[in-house]
């Protein structure tokens, strides 16, 4: 870093409601009660206090939320909502309609866990239901990611119509205060200028469509194979949208897709998802046998990305919030499936689920159990 | 880093205490953390809070499991050991309590401990039994980690909202606090 880069000390939703603000949705909708975040209550009352022009639009459930900002986003507005656990899962029905739509809605996630048993804490159960939906999904890491996904899924959204979800931990990152740099209107409207609307993107009198009409056999499945296309040429897109985010703040070199933290030919390497990713890099800043793997971008998978970052790996850790009973990890499926037939040790740890607390002292013995011979493919840790 | 961890009862403003703690840190030049550690929400309930102060850059997310400072908002939390989880010897404890005496200090993990009687400086000046900032005086004081002139921008900052009389009542007790005896 070069240059004085200036942080404010930030709770998690204030900064993501602060840069939510500045990229100026036309239309923001969300149902307030729990599980919910301070982000749509700072949101409101920045509308309330006269700081911000979109319209805000209290729901009467999530479902009607998510119908909301699906509706504001078909006739070619800006649209935005937050959400988290039993939340998202009454959205889900409206989730995959946005994305078989191709409406570029922006979602952010507190990641919570879900019921039964009720659960108020963090985990990634939640998103992982609508994981197949066609959403671009983000993951943050720490409140800086969660500003710049902000950023980057209205600007690939928009681009794409591909709607975003950006992830962020509940409580450990939207309760968190820290030190983050929220960027100045001029860099914001730089990056995520006004939508750019197309004929036949949105719904409009003068040139009548049907959005989401019925597909017989014949055509129904063109459309899931072009939105599994276009969902993966994201992957360029993000990664050259990133660069130029990167520019734009004056700091940072990650390409937005994951990020590789520590010795280059370590043997072993934890890849995770979210806020956890912190606790790991923490824990093995002075081991040179271990590195870790941050996967920023969840969908698209960036197979390509992964698949080079872990050429000399020969053991790794996938730790993860979330499970898909009776069979393993998402995210270890996932790094399984990448990295098929090359010889190399994976093992799956499921920690922290509703909310329980993964310490340095979890990770470490991660470490010392990969080492293990016999040890289990998944196994459930803390 | 330092680590600190606070334990309070639902109500008594516990989170608020950390993000106070985080605040008065960043206005001093450093790196800080602060979150809660939620648990059924209802008054009464025993909560905790942990903050981090550092001179690099907090990239960690565990709670606070080895405190180098424990604050006690109230010195009923102590029948119940399992606040002292994790403390050693060289653990600070700072206690709001009306008579120091009466705490069975065999509980107690180390040798500095601070006493505070935030309760009374609370119901004197604020005229409300909330000692989340008033405790910080004190904690200001004995460990030397924040300025007393950060908290004070820390509290005008975070009870803007609440308007100046809130905000002149808490400098005062925060400021009574950090000059008292303890």
């Amino acid at each position: 870093m070069t240059k004085k880069i200036k942080k404010e000390l930030l709770e998690g939703s204030k900064a993501v409601a602060e840069i939510v603000k500045k990229i100026k949705p036309d239309v923001i909708s969300a149902y307030p009660i729990t599980p919910q975040t301070h982000i749509v209550e700072d949101l409101a009352q920045m509308k309330a206090d006269g700081e911000a022009e979109f319209e805000y639009l209290r729901a009467e459930s999530e479902f009607a939320a998510a119908s909301i900002v699906l509706g504001a986003s078909a006739v070619g507005s800006r649209a935005y909502s937050a959400t988290s656990s039993q939340g998202l899962l009454l959205m889900s029905e409206v989730i995959h309609n946005i994305a078989g739509m191709r409406l570029p809605v922006v979602i952010t996630c507190a990641n919570r866990a879900i019921s039964a048993p009720i659960s108020i804490w963090c985990d990634h159960s939640d998103v992982m239901n609508i994981r197949d939906a066609g959403f671009i999904q983000f993951f943050a890491s720490n409140l800086q990611e969660a500003v710049n996904q902000h950023l980057l899924a209205f600007k690939i959204a928009e681009k794409m119509n591909i709607p975003a979800m950006v992830n962020i931990d509940g409580f450990i990152l939207t309760h968190s205060y820290e030190p983050v740099h929220v960027p100045n209107k001029t860099i914001v409207n730089k990056f995520v200028s006004k939508r750019k609307l197309e004929k036949g993107d949105y719904l409009d009198p003068k040139n009548p469509l049907t959005f989401g009409a019925f597909f017989p056999p014949d055509y129904y499945m063109e459309t899931r194979e072009k939105l599994h296309k276009d969902l993966n040429s994201c992957l360029k897109e993000i990664k050259k949208e990133n660069k130029l985010l990167n520019k734009l703040l004056g700091f940072g070199n990650d390409n937005g897709l994951i990020e590789y933290i520590g010795n280059k030919s370590a043997k072993t390497v934890l890849v995770a998802l979210g806020s956890v990713n912190g606790t790991i890099e923490d824990t093995i800043s002075k081991d040179k046998s271990v590195a870790l793997l941050k996967v920023k971008t969840y969908r698209p998978f960036p197979k390509e990305e992964i698949r080079k970052a872990l050429k000399n790996a020969k053991q790794i850790a996938v730790i993860e919030k979330s499970i898909s009973f009776g069979s393993g990890g998402p995210l270890y499926l996932d790094i399984n499936e990448t990295l098929k037939n090359q010889n190399k040790v994976i093992k799956n740890y499921i920690v922290g689920l509703g909310g329980r607390d993964v310490s340095k002292e979890m990770i470490r013995k991660i470490i010392k159990n990969i080492n293990i011979k016999n040890s289990k493919d998944v196994s459930f840790f803390g | 880093m330092k680590e600190i961890r606070i334990h309070g009862r639902g109500g008594q403003g516990v989170v608020t205490a950390a993000e106070l703690v985080a605040m008065a840190a960043f206005y001093d030049g450093k790196e800080a953390q602060a979150f809660p550690n939620f648990g059924v929400e209802r008054s009464g309930a025993p909560i905790q809070s942990y903050a981090r102060i550092d001179n690099k850059k907090i990239i960690t997310r565990e709670q606070v499991n080895n405190p180098d400072i424990l604050i006690i908002q109230d010195d009923s939390l102590i029948s119940d050991k399992s606040i002292f989880d994790g403390c050693d010897k060289n653990t600070i404890t700072i206690i709001n309590t009306s008579d120091s005496d009466k705490i069975d200090k065999k509980y107690l993990p180390g040798k500095k401990n601070y006493y505070s009687n935030a309760t009374e400086i609370a119901l004197d000046i604020i005229g409300k039994n909330i000692v989340n900032t008033v405790i910080l005086g004190a904690f200001a004081k004995n460990t030397k980690l924040v300025s007393l002139d950060s908290l004070k921008k820390a509290i005008k900052e975070k009870f803007k909202e609440k308007g100046e009389s809130i905000i002149t009542k808490n400098i005062k007790a925060v400021t009574q606090a950090f000059n008292s005896n303890n």
